[in-house]
């Protein structure tokens, strides 16, 4: 599942989640008729209108292994909230099919920690980073350190802790819109504790909090730019690197 | 029908027909702290008591008379009916006003029992601890408790008390944090907690 | 004299002015990180944290899905103590009730223990409306009441002020309804502690009626019990003649042993202290000691409402601990008046709506987005209440309440969107655009995102379109 984020606007990260995927001997594949996970509308209150996404997401990935997704917010979804739309359907069938769909949900760092059981994964990144560990990633999914160790393995990387790091960024998807000022108040704390580890590269498991942080970044001029942590897992030798 | 009729009939429309089961209820946390020996126990009650800065003072049986006169030296004193040790110098409890008791500068009372956990006392108001108020208005409250009511925390003070009577909870002197969450002991309560505790007790 | 929270603008709209407040913005972030870590600390040398934690969710759950047959339980074992039991169904009786008691005995004044059920209620100004003057002794309250304000916090009410606004306040309003502050007055807590003992102890010692509300109910004893710092509440429960408790019928343990464990919970979550420094338990009347007359109101006011919602009901396990908002990055920026309700932070986003119901106003409906759903609340929850799933469940009875009449541009756009990512072929057809979309963003709208954050250049290609291309392969 590479996200409806991004699929559209971040193609780059896809790319790597697959480069990494089957350079550790994965089988990828990307089934066209998967879209989203659904989690806009139901985190908007939008129950309804997630019931046909849910069905899509199911027929999607039916019969795979395991779902593999860039996004703790995405597998928190899947996990937890699909069960919730499904009951709104109404459709017996549809809630024991994504029940069955969401135990094979994981989150990037999860499948390669537990599944694959690396940490070590060839990885070569000569930078200053600071990782932060997005809240459906920390507390919806628990996935503890794994990106971190994931990280502590990469060859070159400078890593640096985050003040504050376990502190919701302020993106909280329609939140961003809806409560736009309070959303921009906690994401410029957060771009300030990025700022004060004097990274250049700060690093996430979710898109969606990169785009709200990088944008405040960028907006500030910080000279921090943001990557996925499949962009930086991606990265091998020098010769190899590829543009994000 | 009375409000107390629709309120009983609210919940049980609120309910349902839904079963009710009833949860088990985890208890494993009743066994911690059982542990540990008489000596830790009392260490870490000391330790904790102090923390809310209140003072701790250790005696035996015979030095409590010794010790209760040098802690309300040169203070008006009243005590509570019952109270096994004499204060020089007290008057007995003999119903005065709150105004009264608002005059008098300490009050000597028994305990109890002790949490180590917490660095509590607690009063259930019997023999020695007197009524409430005499242990709330004065600004002085010299506690005395032995070694042997000193139980390891909560769930055994908890299994201990009789709720029949009413209780008085007391960790450390009044205190408050409502100012920038900056912890100031002394408010409406005795501003001074003294417990004397009495290892052959 | 306390304001109210009537009439109090959406949270965004709120939330805007206080965030722009520098000085405010300073002292919540100053008062919640002082708490937080004393929370951590004192939570960390709990070993069994967890256990407890579950414990008291179980307790909680077992008494609502049980509350009928405790509360007239509680009842019973009241008035066999001699305590008389009265049953108030909304704000409006519960106050005529404790109005009523306080008129018969001519007082024209009673102290108050900090409760938030009195608030909630509006007694202070129900009171007033009777010519009877109610004294608030906790501090903070004392601050708030003094200071003409509204609490912005469910343990700290005047979390929001700092201690040179306090000094401010106390010179300026003590002499008005008692005895002055002294002269000299700084701005040290310790000082200003001081003042609130010398101002308050006359009205302790003359006060005839006491009013209070309970952090627990104990349905097996009769037992109530308030848990507070300063010893204004036993001054409260002890010194007058006449107690009136106003317990919201959600208070109810079952047992006596119960208390084993929200004694443990309770202060470390709140003050972040291993115990707070006064408990007070007691049972009806007891014979030559404290009140001789006890009335105990059990109110309602919405409780029933919430226990009908099947998701929303565990929000009536809370005990008012406030960890949920020391923790919440959201409440650390607004600060509690935003939130326009004595119940302010995570807790007040869903409370709210669960005991006013959803789809009357937009002030209330507007609380459970007021949240990223970061879960920080939940985690540090003594009860386990799992609030961002409450705040899910809430936000869809919102949208639902509001079906059937013209739709919001945001309605349209979720069945838009709902309908395009239903089918990847559709969404496939929609990505063609969203680079021409992100463009005209950029230059036209979406100010909410644009205002302070940059949008990211759009791809040359969505990663579907890559795909399709090159099934995967790089080379």
């Amino acid at each position: 599942m590479v996200t409806c984020i991004n699929d559209a606007l971040f193609p780059d990260t896809g790319r790597n989640v697959v480069r990494l995927l089957r350079r550790l001997g994965v089988e990828v594949d990307f089934p066209q008729a998967q879209t989203c996970c659904g989690q806009p509308m139901v985190n908007t209150g939008y129950l309804d209108e997630a019931v046909p996404v849910l069905r899509s997401f199911v027929r999607a990935f039916e019969g795979y292994d395991a779902v593999v997704t860039p996004s703790g917010s995405c597998a928190g979804s899947a996990r937890h909230q699909h069960d919730l739309v499904a009951r709104r359907s109404g459709d017996e069938g549809l809630r024991a099919a994504s029940r069955e769909t969401s135990q094979r949900v994981y989150e990037l760092s999860e499948f390669l920690v537990d599944v694959l059981g690396v940490e070590d994964v060839g990885a070569y990144f000569p930078h200053r980073v600071t990782y932060h560990p997005t809240c459906h990633s920390l507390r919806m999914l628990a996935v503890g350190d794994r990106p971190l160790r994931l990280l502590r393995h990469v060859r070159g990387i400078d890593l640096t802790d985050l003040p504050g790091a376990n502190e919701c960024c302020g993106f909280g998807g329609t939140f961003a819109m809806k409560n736009s000022d309070t959303s921009v108040a906690m994401g410029s704390d957060k771009a300030r504790h990025v700022r004060e580890t004097g990274a250049e590269v700060l690093v996430a498991g979710d898109r969606s909090c990169l785009t709200h942080v990088g944008g405040l970044l960028s907006r500030q001029r910080a000279g921090v730019r943001v990557m996925h942590l499949a962009d930086v897992l991606a990265q091998t030798e020098p010769s190899k690197v590829v543009a994000s | 029908m009375s409000t107390r009729e629709e309120i009983l009939g609210r919940v049980r429309q609120a309910i349902g027909d839904t079963p009710r089961p009833t949860a088990e209820v985890p208890r494993g946390y009743r066994g911690v702290g059982e542990g540990l020996d008489r000596s830790a126990v009392l260490a870490r009650f000391v330790e904790r008591v102090e923390d809310y800065r209140a003072t701790v003072t250790r005696c035996r049986a015979a030095e409590v008379a010794e010790v209760l006169a040098a802690a309300v030296t040169g203070r008006s004193v009243v005590v509570p009916p019952g109270l096994p040790w004499p204060v020089p110098g007290s008057v007995d409890d003999t119903g005065q006003s709150a105004a009264e008791l608002d005059a008098i500068d300490a009050v000597v009372s028994a305990a109890a029992l002790g949490i180590a956990e917490t660095g509590t006392v607690v009063l259930d108001h019997g023999p020695g601890q007197g009524r409430r108020a005499l242990t709330l208005v004065p600004d002085l409250h010299v506690c005395v408790l032995g070694a042997a009511q000193v139980v390891a925390g909560v769930p055994q003070a908890v299994a201990r008390l009789d709720p029949a009577s009413p209780q008085t909870w007391i960790s450390g002197p009044s205190a408050t944090s409502d100012i920038e969450l900056d912890r100031v002991e002394g408010v409406h309560g005795p501003r001074t907690l003294h417990v004397v505790l009495v290892d052959d007790l | 004299m306390t304001g109210t929270f009537v009439g109090m603008p959406v949270f965004p709209k709120a939330a805007r002015e206080a965030v722009g407040d520098s000085q405010l913005r300073r002292n919540l972030a100053h008062a919640t990180g002082t708490i937080r870590a004393k929370r951590a600390a004192v939570v960390g040398e709990v070993e069994e944290w967890e256990e407890l934690r579950l414990a008291g969710a179980a307790i909680k759950e077992n008494v609502l899905l049980h509350l009928d047959e405790h509360l007239v339980r509680l009842e019973e074992s009241l008035t066999k103590a001699g305590a008389t039991v009265h049953w108030a169904s909304d704000a409006e009786e519960a106050c005529r009730i404790v109005g009523d008691i306080a008129a018969a005995h001519d007082a024209t004044e009673v102290v108050k223990v900090k409760s938030m059920a009195t608030q909630e209620i509006g007694l202070n100004e129900a009171l007033a409306a009777r010519g009877i003057d109610a004294w608030e002794t906790d501090l903070a309250e004392l601050i708030v009441q003094l200071g003409d304000d509204l609490s912005s916090h469910i343990l700290v009410p005047a979390i929001h002020r700092n201690r040179a606004e306090i000094r401010e306040i106390f010179a300026s309003a003590m002499g008005e309804v008692g005895r002055p502050a002294p002269d000299d007055l700084t701005d040290e807590p310790a000082r200003l502690a001081e003042a609130a003992r010398l101002h308050l102890r006359e009205k302790f010692l003359r006060a005839k009626v006491g009013v209070s509300g309970a952090n627990f109910a104990v349905a097996e004893t009769g037992s109530l019990v308030v848990v507070e710092s300063e010893g204004n509440g036993r001054m409260c429960l002890t010194l007058p003649e006449v107690l009136v408790s106003v317990v919201g019928i959600e208070k109810i343990l079952p047992t006596w042993d119960d208390l084993d464990v929200f004694l443990q919970l309770l202060p470390r979550s709140a003050t972040g202290e291993r115990m707070n420094p006064y408990t007070s338990v007691w049972s009806g009347v007891t014979p030559d000691d404290g009140p001789q007359e006890v009335h105990v109101v059990l109110l309602d006011n919405g409780r029933t409402r919430a226990l009908a919602d099947e998701v929303g009901r565990q929000a009536l396990r809370c005990i008012r601990c406030s960890a949920c908002l020391n923790v919440c990055p959201v409440y650390e920026r607004t600060g509690g008046h935003a939130y326009g309700s004595v119940y302010p932070g995570p807790i007040g986003a869903i409370l709210n709506p669960l005991l006013k119901g959803v789809g009357h106003d937009d002030q209330t409906d507007s609380l459970p987005y007021a949240s990223t759903l970061c879960g920080a609340c939940f985690e540090a929850c003594p009860v386990r209440i799992d609030i961002p799933s409450v705040l899910v469940e809430l936000r869809s009875q919102v949208v639902d309440a509001h079906r059937g009449g013209v739709p919001k541009p945001e309605a349209v756009a979720m069945k838009a969107a709902g309908a395009t990512l239903a089918s990847g072929r559709r969404l496939g057809l929609a990505e063609r655009l969203a680079g021409t979309g992100i463009r005209l963003a950029r230059r036209v709208g979406a100010r909410p995102w644009t205002q302070a954050r940059d949008l990211p250049d759009p791809p040359a290609e969505s990663f579907r379109a890559w795909w399709r291309r090159t099934g995967g392969d790089e080379r």
